[in-house]
């Protein structure tokens, strides 16, 4: 069908300086989105199809690509904003849901940038991390309350409290949940071994297990989202720990949604579903109609295991935060992953990846203190993710209260990702966010492994630090520690809900 | 830095206030003149089965009424009086010191294992939390908190503490960062049976603050020693630990020694630090604390502050300097000083 719309202005120009040009023709051979076709011996620009993945600049030999946003102003209007336009113009001519990858767009303010740490000056000295140990050994898991202690007769004490199977991490810092399906198994054999090198974890996401990752499944935490894809038994037992995914951040309330280009015949094997269709996850799971149906899945998934593996949940960052957390922390969940309304995605309705849920920070922040306020702190361990970007952010999110944090976008980016947010075409020009042979043979894991796991040693080598500056020598010190943050610039009311004191106080 | 010292005789030979105002002065260097103070147990052998609630009133006139009436409600006064101080020179009184004696009615706190603990906390934690112009310092059995703003001497002279005599004693000079001028901020903290005195400054007072206000407990005075106070009476009296895992509990090994260790102390060492990681206390300090049968010593896991033990005959002493011991004991027969992550642990004789 025709519409009167036309062609938009274009959201990138890109142009080439001829004179620096020497016609290798990289640009032509690296663009997957079709920016750039030869015509004769020379090359044609459509800018039209530019994602800004900046492939074609990174291995131009001479710069001579250049790559510009918006060259063509709409009449400036403070309300009909051009996104809004254009979303119109999108969906007149549509009638669809509008899709769109990665995290939020929305411009709002990030607590996290208004949050500032502290250090130790004189009345208490800082700790020098080169010279004193200081810990960032994490477990994850139920912890007990209090112990039953024997003293026996000749002095021996025995602990007669069992305590449950906790997950140790030498960097609070984990790889989180993205599925083989919406990434492709490089990345996700690159995420592997950089768990593997630095002591920490990965998420599998909900497309099951690839037999290539089997070696690397004692860093692996496997997940069972609504969809169930891949889900057996083996798969379960494969697994360091089990992620029950409840929700997600990018899209809280709705299900997923892996588009059918992406389902490979690998991918297809992996998830168990037909090649070629649409992996759609129903928005509940459909044998959890309340919350008195959690716990007999937690308990189903332990007993299928033996229990001898934690069970994490994780839920979108929503309003009743506080209270979907408490709940859970009485099903017998070991950890509860929250996911921030700035959390990633593969491909999420926009209207909801910009307009559904709370910040991380302030879902973190009220879990910790209403599991506190419940005597139900020690049953679960808090994990922050959805925009956790710098190592500055995990200090935070575990001052305000959470054990740990997953990072999806910045592991991505540490791979080369340049968040141009096209996810869901499925040719992603770096290898990662595709099934195509020919773009996933762009990422070699040995490469892509060593760079995230430069990132989370860089991150964890400036917590330390971080934390050595405050004076605080292990972990457990800094968590729900909010006496060591300040807020700068927030709202008397948020600072309420945060528990922080304003900068100065 | 702040200067602290504690003295326990195992056999409860008693020891009037003297020498502990000598050694405490020994350490003026590591105070500002802006607080000290002394706690002793012992001293009340004629209400010896009574609360000896030790309360500053801002202006007795006023805040005494309400102070009676909350403790009528929750058992008998034998016995209340001011304080007997002596005005001294160098000390502006901001607040009137007064005594109570009192024995709390265990039949409002059914089904408790110390009900009578479990009121005084609950008198004390009211009484400090609302803005009634009175504050409890001490609350246990023949025991009590001696403090002021002022240079140990005169705090000393102003309660004419060599009148008491004391089988333990705690004292502490402090160097003032906030609120120079309260009576109530300096150590000894107090509440029944646990007395504290914290040369240092914790780093974890926001965690530990919110691990220990979970249970119950109301942190009014914003000080270590009250949070410390609390956590060692959650984990001893509550949760039941021996002391010499509590302060394990509070100070914990690291890591890296848990994984050195054989498997059942590793067992019992991880599952302290799962059960109290937000009870940990980190940045620099030592504490001193005692209860009627017992004091103890110990320091953050780095030790960032000193502490010297030394023992003569049935004198056990810890301090934060060598020099307030000898001021005490010229002859002392030994002296330590243990390394960090050792406890000391002195009993008296049952």
């Amino acid at each position: 069908m025709n519409s009167n719309i036309g062609s938009m202005p274009l959201r990138y120009r890109i142009t080439i300086d001829r004179e620096q040009c020497m016609e290798c023709g990289r640009c032509v051979e690296n663009c997957s989105y079709g920016v750039f076709r030869w015509d004769g011996d020379r090359i044609l620009i459509n800018s039209r199809n530019c994602t800004a993945c900046h492939r074609c600049l990174t291995y131009c030999p001479r710069d001579a690509i250049m790559l510009e946003e918006h060259p063509c102003d709409y009449r400036s209007h403070p309300v009909w904003t051009r996104q809004v336009r254009e979303s119109i113009y999108n969906q007149a001519r549509t009638g669809k849901i509008i899709l769109a990858g990665m995290g939020s767009v929305a411009d709002l303010p990030i607590i996290f940038d208004h949050l500032m740490l502290d250090a130790c000056q004189v009345t208490t000295p800082p700790t020098d991390p080169l010279r004193e140990p200081v810990e960032l050994r994490t477990y994850l898991g139920k912890k007990p309350s209090k112990l039953d202690i024997v003293r026996k007769p000749d002095g021996d004490i025995e602990l007669s409290t069992k305590l449950t199977p906790n997950l140790m991490l030498e960097t609070p810092i984990m790889l989180g949940h993205m599925s083989y399906g919406a990434i492709s198994l490089n990345a996700q054999l690159a995420m592997a071994r950089a768990a593997k090198e630095t002591g920490t974890y990965m998420g599998t996401g909900e497309g099951g297990l690839h037999t290539d990752l089997y070696p690397y499944q004692d860093r692996m935490i496997v997940q069972i989202a609504s969809g169930r894809f891949g889900v057996n038994v083996d798969y379960l037992e494969r697994g360091a720990a089990i992620e029950l995914k409840l929700g997600q951040g990018a899209k809280p309330g709705i299900g997923g949604h892996l588009p059918g280009e992406k389902v490979s015949a690998h991918v297809s094997r992996t998830r168990m579903i037909p090649e070629g269709s649409d992996a759609i996850s129903p928005a509940p799971h459909h044998d959890v109609y309340g919350i008195e149906d959690l716990p007999q899945l937690v308990n189903s998934v332990k007993e299928a295991t033996g229990w001898k593996k934690p069970v994490f949940a994780k839920i979108a960052a929503v309003n009743n935060n506080a209270e979907n957390v408490a709940a859970i922390a009485r099903s017998g969940v070991d950890a509860v992953a929250i996911d921030g309304f700035r959390g990633g995605t593969g491909a999420a309705p926009r209207v909801f990846r910009d307009h559904v849920g709370i910040p991380i920070e302030v879902a973190i922040a009220t879990a910790d203190k209403e599991l506190r306020k419940q005597g139900l702190r020690n049953e679960v361990s808090l994990i922050a993710c959805g925009s956790i970007r710098e190592s500055a952010d995990v200090a935070k999110a575990i001052a305000l209260g959470a054990d740990a944090v997953y990072i999806g976008t910045a592991a991505l980016v540490a791979m080369g990702c340049r968040v141009c947010g096209n996810c869901y075409q499925g040719v992603c020009s770096w290898g990662i966010a595709t099934q195509r042979p020919n773009l996933v043979a762009r990422l070699d894991p040995d490469v892509a492994s060593k760079q995230v796991a430069n990132l989370i040693h860089a991150w964890t080598l400036e917590i330390t630090e971080l934390m050595g500056a405050a004076g605080i020598n292990s972990i457990e010190s800094l968590r729900g520690n909010r006496d060591r943050l300040r807020g700068y610039m927030l709202d008397e009311g948020l600072l309420e809900i945060l528990d922080v004191k304003s900068v100065g106080a | 830095m702040c200067g602290i010292f504690g003295v326990m005789d195992r056999r409860r030979q008693m020891m009037d206030g003297s020498g502990i105002r000598q050694a405490l002065s020994m350490m003026n260097e590591r105070g500002s003149g802006e607080g000290a103070g002394y706690v002793a147990y012992g001293i009340y052998p004629e209400y010896q089965d009574c609360y000896a609630l030790h309360v500053f009133f801002d202006r007795a006139c006023e805040n005494k009424a309400a102070v009676d009436a909350t403790l009528e409600q929750w058992g008998v006064i034998e016995h209340d009086e001011a304080i007997p101080t002596c005005d001294q020179p160098n000390l502006r009184v901001n607040c009137t010191p007064w005594r109570y004696f009192f024995k709390p009615d265990a039949s409002l706190a059914p089904g408790s294992a110390s009900p009578e603990k479990d009121i005084i906390t609950d008198l004390v934690m009211q009484i400090n939390a609302s803005v009634n112009g009175a504050e409890v310092v001490s609350s246990g059995k023949n025991v009590g908190v001696f403090k002021a703003s002022g240079w140990p001497e005169d705090v000393a002279d102003y309660y004419r503490i060599e009148d008491y005599e004391g089988y333990i004693w705690l004292a502490h000079n402090r160097y003032a960062t906030a609120s120079p001028e309260l009576w109530g901020k300096p150590d000894p903290f107090n509440l029944h049976d646990w007395s504290v005195v914290e040369n240092g400054k914790i780093t974890t007072y926001g965690a530990n603050r919110r691990y220990i206000e979970s249970f119950g407990y109301n942190c009014s005075t914003g000080t270590d020693s009250e949070v410390i106070t609390y956590l060692i009476d959650l984990l001893v009296r509550k949760h039941g630990l021996d002391i010499d895992l509590a302060i394990r509990a509070l100070a914990p090994p690291y890591w890296e020694e848990i994984d050195r260790m054989p498997e059942a102390k590793q067992r019992l060492n991880q599952a302290l630090r799962f059960a109290y990681g937000s009870a940990t206390m980190n940045g620099p300090f030592t504490i001193v604390a005692a209860n009627p049968e017992m004091m103890v010593g110990f320091t953050d896991r780095g030790k960032l502050r000193p502490m010297v033990v030394g023992e003569c005959g049935d004198r056990l002493y810890i301090a934060s300097e060598e020099a307030a011991i000898r001021a005490m004991e010229p002859n002392v027969e030994s002296i330590t000083r243990p390394g960090a992550g050792t406890p000391v642990i002195g009993r008296v004789a049952p």
